[in-house]
């Protein structure tokens, strides 16, 4: 499903993020990326929406090659892809349920049913009820599964993360990532990258670590 | 269709919320647009005027068709069938020789014309053309002039030369005026939707990353630019209706000094729905450039 052919990614001041990265991710996978701070885990993902593009080598999603694709292309590519970040990056001066909702309203959903997926999906993030409320007013684990609510209000077929339990109390932390566990029980396959892979431990997950720009475990 | 509406009913009330949300700073922008614009609305509305008030005091033109005195009445037959025929003429009148005598005597020249032995007066024809192109009226003299029979033409148009050229002179600086503030209108919108998109940064930004197009990104930034223009339009408009009430009274009066009537006019439904519809235009134009000069920098991919 996602394909990565030695790819590679240099930065303009010269630093090599990765450096002849090779795998394959199939569908309904659960992956776990680990490694070091600046071993390229955060390039490596964003490589994928093409948040950035790589100096060599091929990126490919279910065989079409996103990484040399047309730059007006690329929305409609991120639209099927969920994504959670280290910040939540939530808009603070909008509700959770306007949050949640931006996503299908990038879609033109029709907002009766864009409302019932708003509530489901809070629904599913435990957060049920609690649309009105504004995003400063929760906790960071809170807002951190609004973040993961508007990741997949849009039902993607691929939720990426990247640590998004980095700033999280341990309770916490064990919440997110028994969330994205169960997203992946539900056929959505799942790339998270973090510091701790022990918190996915229990589910067997595919485990691809990364040092210094080198995959150095999980590869082909 | 019925997204299309719907992302674009969106963008609008967006741009109306953002609007609203920063009530002085809009009311000073229309304010900066609106003066700007009412200086060649009102522009316009003068010559508008002037062009009425010239045609009202003035009449219209006469081109003056003598005929020879030897002159067979074929001949003014001719004549008065080609009058007849040509399009460019509203209206024409034969004055015959007879006539033109029988006035001369009428205004106290009898004594003078007793003393000759004949009827010294042509017959002649007293020609208005339609429109009011100069050169209209010279190429028909001319072909008047090219008849048979015909000794002279006497055509009265230098007035409306002469009102035509300080027209078209007064056209030009109001067309030059509302250009060049119509730039200034430009940057205005410009620099407003600069200082929106540094505030809407981060919604930019995530809306990128959840897979928003350009033109989703785009398309509250241009209805905020047009209703911008519009505002300013309105307040154009409304300035320039309260200079016309405010002159209404003493222009009238002045008039009346030179035996007239004139009531200055303001403007009307077309003229109106134009000045909206630059400025709105032009607020449009602004947010477009804009846009794409301070988003083209910054998108992820």
């Amino acid at each position: 499903m996602i394909t990565f052919e030695a790819v590679a990614k240099r930065y303009a001041g010269g630093y090599t993020a990765l450096a002849g990265v090779s795998f394959e991710i199939r569908h309904g996978e659960l992956v776990v990326l680990s490694g070091h701070s600046g071993a390229g885990k955060s390039t490596l993902l964003k490589l994928i929406p093409v948040i950035e593009r790589p100096t060599a080598g091929r990126v490919l999603i279910n065989g079409q090659e996103v990484s040399a694709m047309a730059r007006r292309a690329i929305p409609y590519l991120r639209r099927n892809i969920g994504l959670v970040l280290q910040e939540s990056r939530l808009l603070y001066d909008r509700s959770v349920f306007d949050n949640v909702m931006l996503p299908l309203v990038i879609t033109g959903h029709p907002p009766r049913d864009a409302a019932k997926r708003v509530a489901a999906a809070l629904e599913r993030v435990g957060l049920g009820g609690r649309e009105r409320e504004m995003p400063a007013g929760l906790s960071g684990g809170e807002q951190q599964r609004v973040a993961i609510a508007r990741a997949i209000v849009n039902r993607p077929s691929i939720l990426i993360a990247d640590e998004p339990t980095a700033h999280l109390d341990p309770a916490y932390a064990h919440d997110i990532a028994d969330l994205f566990r169960s997203f992946n029980s539900a056929g959505v396959t799942v790339v998270i990258s973090t510091h701790d892979a022990s918190l996915f431990a229990a589910s067997q997950p595919r485990r691809l670590v990364l040092h210094k720009g080198l995959l150095v475990e999980g590869g082909e | 269709m019925t997204n299309w509406f719907y992302l674009h009913w969106r963008a609008f009330a967006q741009a109306c919320s953002r609007l609203l949300a920063q009530p002085l700073s809009t009311a000073l922008s229309a304010l900066v647009v609106g003066i700007a614009l009412s200086l060649p609305a009102g522009g316009y509305l003068v010559l508008d005027n002037i062009a009425g008030l010239a045609r009202g005091v003035s009449g219209a033109p006469e081109i003056s068709v003598f005929m020879a005195p030897e002159a067979a009445a074929a001949q003014v037959r001719a004549v008065r069938q080609k009058l007849d025929a040509d399009v460019r003429v509203a209206r024409h009148r034969f004055v015959p020789r007879d006539e033109a005598l029988a006035q001369l005597e009428r205004a106290g020249l009898g004594d003078v014309l007793g003393g000759l032995a004949s009827n010294p007066l042509p017959d002649a024809f007293i020609v208005v053309p339609l429109g009011e192109d100069p050169e209209l009226f010279d190429a028909l003299a001319g072909e008047l002039r090219a008849l048979s029979g015909v000794a002279h033409v006497q055509l009265d148009s230098e007035w409306v030369k002469r009102l035509h050229a300080l027209l078209g002179l007064g056209k030009t600086a109001v067309l030059v005026l509302a250009a060049l503030l119509g730039v200034a209108l430009v940057i205005v919108t410009f620099n407003t939707i600069r200082l929106q998109i540094l505030t809407q940064r981060a919604e930019i930004e995530v809306s990128r990353l959840l897979g928003a197009t350009d033109l989703f990104i785009c398309r509250p930034f241009y209805w905020f630019g047009c209703l911008q223009g519009l505002l300013g339009g309105l307040v154009a408009l409304g300035t320039v209706w309260a200079v016309v009430q405010a002159l209404r009274a003493p222009v009238q009066g002045l008039a009346e000094t030179y035996g007239t009537v004139f009531v200055l006019s303001g403007p009307q439904a077309p003229e109106a729905a134009a000045i909206l519809g630059f400025a709105a235009v032009l607020g449009w134009m602004g947010s477009a450039i804009s846009v794409r000069r301070h988003l083209a920098g910054d998108r992820p991919g």
